[in-house]
């Protein structure tokens, strides 16, 4: 049994020039956000941002030149996610473009919709949003019911799709809809559609989450129509289609890397009170942060090398979330501050706003229990 | 992985699955010396891997020993391969001769003026079977100086860890050994930390495999354990202690050659692998119920070896104070770049 790989992978000197580039950008173009915004790293919108992005080739970084991509590799593409995360920079308007989206279309897309699309959203000026949750229909993916139905030249869309981050601001979803229903098989009979956002019977209806922000959302279908060549890949090939974008989803440094503020605020002000108690504690999670990032820099090797890392995504992903979770815990304990919104310190805001999000880290991307259900099934016990 | 690795691999499991028994583990547990898996290991020349060339070994470094190590946490072979490697590594960094023969590694000793060695080594791994006992100590110059005292005809406390594994205490009172300097900027605690890393790495492969094809055998209700979520899961927790543990040491072995600071990344991996061996330990004894309670059953072999080894060389905590200690005082901007340049 030789299930998880996580070799140790050596970033190349091209990636490591680009961290000084990146990092020489960042400082620069994040003095005047504050922690407290940059703790929201990849759920930060901010679409001027993006483009100025898009301008240096950071978005698209591995898609081949003819798409407006760059050609670079998966190792560099790491670094700069990586460096982008870490400083919490606003990368939340085209960070699903960027992840999925352009890639399932590299993968299962037409010429066409390649060069419809592929082109702006390299210049971080197409956004993208994932329409794959529905009312009814969250782990069990498969149970979703919004239909789309053949009709002339396209398909008539209806029902709902839900938490859908950022479907305010996109400009495409790439949906999953249902169009046959086989009841011995619920895999089959789903497809992945390109939805242009603007079109007419599309209702997007924010839903404010607990920390006050509203970045999801519900969208209505109703009656919505879907041109033929708006269809992605094969029709009824979309349950392994959605498979191979969740890995995409699943396999990047955000998935440790959302709130990394946490850490450094804490340090600081442990620092600034000159507590040495703490210290055990806060080098157990330098470890656990030292190792999650080998990890998750071996995954990207395995994504260079074009393999498909699905298994050891979702143990990264787990215990990313597990030492997420903690943070805010650690840091409530070990520094004695009060979390508050809107005033008090930077330390304090940034607490404030991870106490609160973390815990939907184990919920978004795919919960914990399935997360551990696919690493089961990798085991052999499923 | 180079093909020399791949090698290395082939033919340590080979060898240990040939020679560790459970009967050899558990008559080496009464004080029986394996003596055809010793006189293997020697013919294979893995004892001197991480030996110089000029002493007559393979001059590997800690990413090709990570190979043996894991291995030897994996089967519980009860040997000081993992001290006799790093005995010999540690001789060859100053340019000293390897002998064969089992060696093993002393703390808690000083080097005096004269070149004598005094201090009271306790935990001393296998001391009573090793002919040579090998310190990284401070000499007068203040280099750490690469200490090599044979220790055939000492009296020892003879001593046991909860692995049953020999941990004798020797009280040197003025011995005259020989020592040279070396060029290593870490003493014992950091590299007996990694070698104790490489081998629960491996400890923590085998109760993964062991424990998902327990529960894959195992039926109750009808089915096999395997196929209750609740056991699924704990299992995949366990998959992902044993992946970030190993993962760990390999970045860990793989750098301690060229980082300025390999305390850092030894720091890192003690810390982290002896907390992926607290959650572990208790869920692979959880999944195989009583019998893995029982002596018979062998899952103890290896647990109970990962339970001393996370003991020795610094408990993870102790390590992990010395990281957090340096994180804060390097300061909250420093992290990251830190962090990075590994
Ligand atoms: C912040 C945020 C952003 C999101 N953004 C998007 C988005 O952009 N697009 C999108 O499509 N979706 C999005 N989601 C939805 C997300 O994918 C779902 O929340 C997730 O798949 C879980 O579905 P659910 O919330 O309906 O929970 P449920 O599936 O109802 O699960 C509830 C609980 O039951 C457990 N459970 C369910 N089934 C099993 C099982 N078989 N075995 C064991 N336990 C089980 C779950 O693990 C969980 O603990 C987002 C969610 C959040 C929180």
């Amino acid at each position: 049994m030789q299930t998880f790989r996580f070799d140790p992978c050596r970033l190349p000197p091209e990636a490591e020039a680009l961290r000084g580039e990146v990092r020489a950008f960042l400082s620069d173009a994040l003095t005047d956000i504050p922690p407290v915004i940059r703790a929201q790293t990849w759920s930060g919108y901010d679409p001027e941002f993006s483009k100025k992005l898009g301008a240096k080739g950071w978005i698209g970084m591995t898609w081949p030149k003819k798409y407006g991509g760059h050609e670079r590799s998966a190792l560099e593409r790491y670094v700069m996610l990586e460096e982008m995360l870490a400083a919490g920079a606003p990368v939340g308007a085209h960070w699903i473009g960027d992840r999925q989206s352009g890639q399932l279309l590299l993968r299962f897309g037409t010429e066409e919709q390649r060069q419809l699309i592929l082109p702006k959203a390299a210049k971080g000026e197409l956004l993208f949003c994932i329409g794959m949750s529905e009312p009814d229909s969250g782990s069990d993916l498969a149970a979703a019911r919004t239909k789309a139905e053949k009709t002339d030249g396209g398909w008539t869309v209806n029902g709902t799709k839900l938490w859908t981050s950022n479907a305010h601001n996109a400009h495409y979803m790439i949906a999953l809809f249902r169009t046959s229903l086989d009841p011995d098989n619920r895999h089959a009979g789903l497809t992945q559609f390109l939805v242009d956002m603007k079109t007419p019977g599309i209702t997007i209806r924010p839903i404010k989450d607990l920390t006050g922000n509203a970045h999801f959302n519900e969208v209505v279908f109703e009656d919505v129509f879907v041109p033929d060549n708006m269809m992605v890949g094969e029709e009824g090939n979309g349950w392994t289609q959605v498979t191979a974008e969740l890995a995409f989803e699943r396999s990047g440094p955000e998935r440790y890397l959302s709130s990394f503020l946490l850490l450094t605020e804490l340090i600081r002000e442990l620092g600034r009170t000159g507590d040495t108690s703490a210290d055990a504690e806060i080098g157990r999670l330098v470890a656990h942060l030292v190792t999650l990032r080998q990890m998750s820099v071996s995954i990207a090797g395995l994504l260079e090398a074009g393999e498909n890392p699905i298994q050891e995504a979702s143990v990264v992903k787990d215990l990313g979330a597990l030492f997420e979770q903690e943070l805010p815990v650690k840091a409530h304990e070990l520094a004695g501050v009060e979390p508050m919104l809107g005033t008090g310190s930077d330390y304090a805001q940034v607490l404030g706003f991870l106490t609160q999000a973390s815990v939907s880290f184990s919920l978004r991307g795919g919960t914990r229990e399935i997360l551990r259900g696919i690493i089961a099934r990798g085991l052999g016990l499923r | 992985m180079s093909e020399f690795r791949n090698i290395l691999g082939e033919t340590i499991d080979r060898l240990l699955a040939d020679h560790v028994t459970k009967e050899i583990v558990q008559k080496a547990e009464e004080g029986v010396w394996p003596k055809k898996l010793w006189s293997a290991l020697e013919e294979n020349g893995l004892t001197r891997l991480m030996a110089g060339e000029e002493q007559g070994g393979a001059g590997g470094s800690w990413g090709d020993a990570l190979v043996i190590l894991r291995a030897q946490g994996r089967y519980a072979a009860p040997v000081p391969l993992a001290e006799t490697m790093v005995a010999a590594w540690l001789l060859s960094q100053a340019g000293l001769d390897v002998p064969d023969g089992p060696l093993t590694l002393l703390t808690g000793v000083t080097l005096g003026k004269e070149g004598t060695l005094s201090g009271t080594a306790t935990h001393v791994p296998w001391g009573h079977n090793a002919v040579l006992g090998v310190a990284l100590v401070p000499g007068p110059d203040g280099a750490l100086h690469v200490v090599a005292v044979p220790l055939a005809g000492l009296k020892m406390g003879l001593e046991e860890n909860i692995a049953r594994e020999p941990r004798d205490t020797i009280i040197f009172e003025g011995h005259a050994v020989t020592s040279a300097p070396c060029d290593l900027t870490e003493g014992m605690e950091t590299w007996g930390a990694l070698m104790r890393s490489g081998l629960m790495a491996g400890g923590l492969d085998y109760l993964l495999n062991q424990s998902v094809e327990y529960a894959n055998d195992r039926k109750q209700f009808g089915k096999p354990i395997g196929k209750f979520q609740a056991v699924q899961q704990q299992l995949a927790v366990l998959a992902t202690q044993a992946a970030a543990a190993g993962a760990i040491a390999g970045h860990a072995c793989e750098r301690v050659g060229e980082a300025d600071d390999p305390g850092f990344e030894v720091a890192v991996a003690k810390t982290r692998i002896d907390e992926a061996v607290n959650m572990s330990t208790s869920i692979a004894h959880q999944v195989h119920g009583a019998i893995g309670f029982t002596y018979e059953h062998g899952l103890h072999l290896v647990t109970r070896r990962l339970w001393s080894w996370r003991a020795e060389y610094g408990s993870g905590r102790s390590w992990a104070a010395r990281l957090g200690r340096q994180a804060i005082e390097r300061g909250a901007d420093n992290l990251w770049t830190d962090v990075t340049a590994r």
